[in-house]
């Protein structure tokens, strides 16, 4: 049943996200109490558990927007964790979509999603934008590339920055409750191009509150709580079967309170 | 045909909209809801038209009657004189608009600087954070008319540079006052900038100074234009005080023109050519926050 240390090692080799014991506290609190997950190429990941359970400061961890307490994060095997590390540099490799969108409202649809090809990748102003406006279309957002974001509904704005973070090419897509700030009818939309992404094999991390989309899309599922993963697996098992009674506890509570 | 969009509301969706609805007509509640609100509009206009000449006129009775009327029409409104100070005073304003201009540059670029440093996080910022703020605390206390003599009279005695023309240090002494104020708006347009902007914009890998340049700045920049224009007015009429260090200016000419006609007469008109030049500036700030405020209350009422 549990794999031998030989398999464990190469596992995370293999993984493109390692995360290995992660600490982080803010102030007196502790959020995160050693954190280990590893995330393999193509695989979608989810992240449950109660609020203040620690999923969104994993993710901002991940893309080094909070500093670590202890611990290490690797991406392809480079430490992230480094003082030394360029990172500005790392971050072009990890998209990131908030919960609130984010989007700059100053800039249209189009030029929000062209921002890093432009100014970090360095691409002519031309090029940026004729990827932007064919990244646009591919996600059905085509007539409201040179829209401002505040003409968008939520859905709209949603995809939008969905579309900023995978404009590069990250390596990996962090979605920290993407939905969570939409009315309900707009939620489909933005978990369709989830659901599209996985397909296309984005490598993904997602804290949601979605249970039957995790149960749909992602292949594994760790359940957080009080900053330890105090259960992880195949996203039906623990989504179905869970081993442990906090997991069986949170998911019947949060089923009751739907 | 009733054409049902607003008349300053004239975008793309409006117009589809009322193309759309064009069919359809008011009904005998709402004609005659607008027939009240037209009546009480043009009630409201009569009532305000008619105190408001009332008052002026009251008001010019009261002046044209005052026992020393004779005496202050001659020697603060005499055409005579005023035509004659005119081009000496225009002259001298030519030079407060030339003041103004590089000013203007002035300030903007320094007052940039400072409120760019004083958001500078981090330790290793303290003393440049510490040196813009006392330069902020400093400036933005002292008396510009004191500042125009200690740079007027203190810099040029330390005899670094080669003589400078009034003017020069003139204009040097309002980029130092007005950079102070200038920088306190920037500031707080930059801190008015959501933070979780700078989070998204750094999440792309963008840098500090990118982060800074291409989406605060901008958003910071759009939220304060009010407060701005409304400092660059200060200063367009704040340029009249380079005269104290003796730059033939404006106001100078017209002193030079009262102390020759024995009237006063010079000073009204350069008062008038300065209201004259702010004018544009002042409808123009009226016109943008008019347009600010509509866009964020969306037709709302009150």
């Amino acid at each position: 049943m549990s794999p031998t240390p030989n398999a464990t090692a190469r596992d995370a080799e293999q993984a493109v996200l390692r995360i290995d014991n992660v600490v982080k506290s803010f102030g007196e609190t502790e959020v995160l109490r050693g954190i280990s997950l590893n995330v393999k190429h193509h695989e979608v990941v989810a992240l449950i558990g109660g609020s203040g359970s620690g999923k969104s400061t994993l993710l901002r961890c991940i893309n080094l927007l909070e500093q670590v307490d202890d611990g290490q994060i690797f991406l392809d095997n480079r430490e992230l964790t480094d003082p030394r590390i360029k990172q500005d540099e790392v971050r072009t490799h990890i998209g990131i979509v908030f919960q609130q969108f984010n989007l700059f409202p100053h800039m249209s649809v189009a030029d929000n999603v062209a921002l890093a090809s432009r100014h970090v990748f360095k691409k002519s102003k031309a090029e940026a934008r004729e990827e932007a406006h064919r990244l646009l279309e591919r996600i059905g957002l085509g007539e409201k590339a040179d829209e401002f974001p505040d003409r968008l509904s939520g859905g709209q704005q949603q995809r939008a920055a969905i579309a900023r973070a995978i404009a590069t090419n990250p390596r990996i897509l962090l979605l920290d409750e993407v939905t969570s700030a939409l009315d309900p009818e707009l939620v489909g939309e933005v978990l369709d191009l989830v659901r599209e992404l996985k397909q296309a094999g984005v490598t993904i991390v997602m804290a949601t509150h979605e249970m039957d989309f995790a149960r749909d899309v992602a292949d594994r599922v760790a359940f957080l709580d009080d900053g330890i993963i105090l259960e992880e697996g195949p996203a039906k098992q623990v989504l179905s079967k869970p081993r442990e009674a906090r997991t069986r506890e949170y998911l019947t509570r949060f089923h009751a309170s739907r | 045909m009733p054409t049902r969009a607003h008349p300053c509301l004239s975008s793309s969706i409006l117009t589809l909209v009322s193309n759309d609805r064009e069919a359809r007509r008011p009904s005998p509640i709402e004609l005659e809801r607008r027939a009240f609100r037209r009546q009480q509009n043009t009630r409201s206009v009569i009532i305000s038209l008619v105190s408001t000449v009332i008052f002026a006129v009251i008001l010019w009775l009261a002046v044209v009657n005052s026992p020393g009327w004779a005496q202050v029409q001659n020697s603060f409104f005499n055409w005579d004189t005023i035509v004659q100070a005119f081009p000496r005073v225009a002259e001298g304003l030519w030079l407060n608009i030339r003041v103004l201009f590089y000013a203007t540059i002035g300030v903007a670029v320094v007052s940039l600087i400072i409120a760019t440093v004083r958001t500078l996080r981090g330790p290793v910022f303290f003393p440049l954070r510490a040196l813009a703020a006392g330069y902020t605390d400093l400036f933005r206390g002292m008396p510009l008319i004191i500042v125009l003599y200690l740079v007027g009279f203190g810099i040029p005695g330390l005899n670094l540079f080669g003589r400078m023309p009034l003017e020069f240090w003139g204009t040097l002494a309002l980029i130092t006052t007005y950079s102070a104020y200038v920088a306190e708006v920037f500031r707080a347009g930059i801190e008015s900038v959501h933070p979780s902007q700078r989070l998204a914009a750094r999440s792309l890998g963008l840098s500090y100074s990118k982060t800074l340049r291409l989406v605060v700045m901008p958003q910071a920049i759009r939220k304060v234009t009010p407060a701005l224009m409304n400092d660059f007015i200060a200063m367009q009429k704040d340029v009249g005080l380079i005269s104290v260090l003796g730059a033939v200016d404006a106001v100078r000419a017209a002193q030079i023109e009262t102390a020759a006609a024995f009237n006063f007469s010079p000073y009204v008109l350069a008062g008038l050519l300065f209201v004259l030049l702010s004018l544009p500036m002042i409808r123009l700030s009226d016109w943008y926050t008019a347009r600010l405020r509509k866009r964020e209350q969306m037709g709302a009422l009150v």
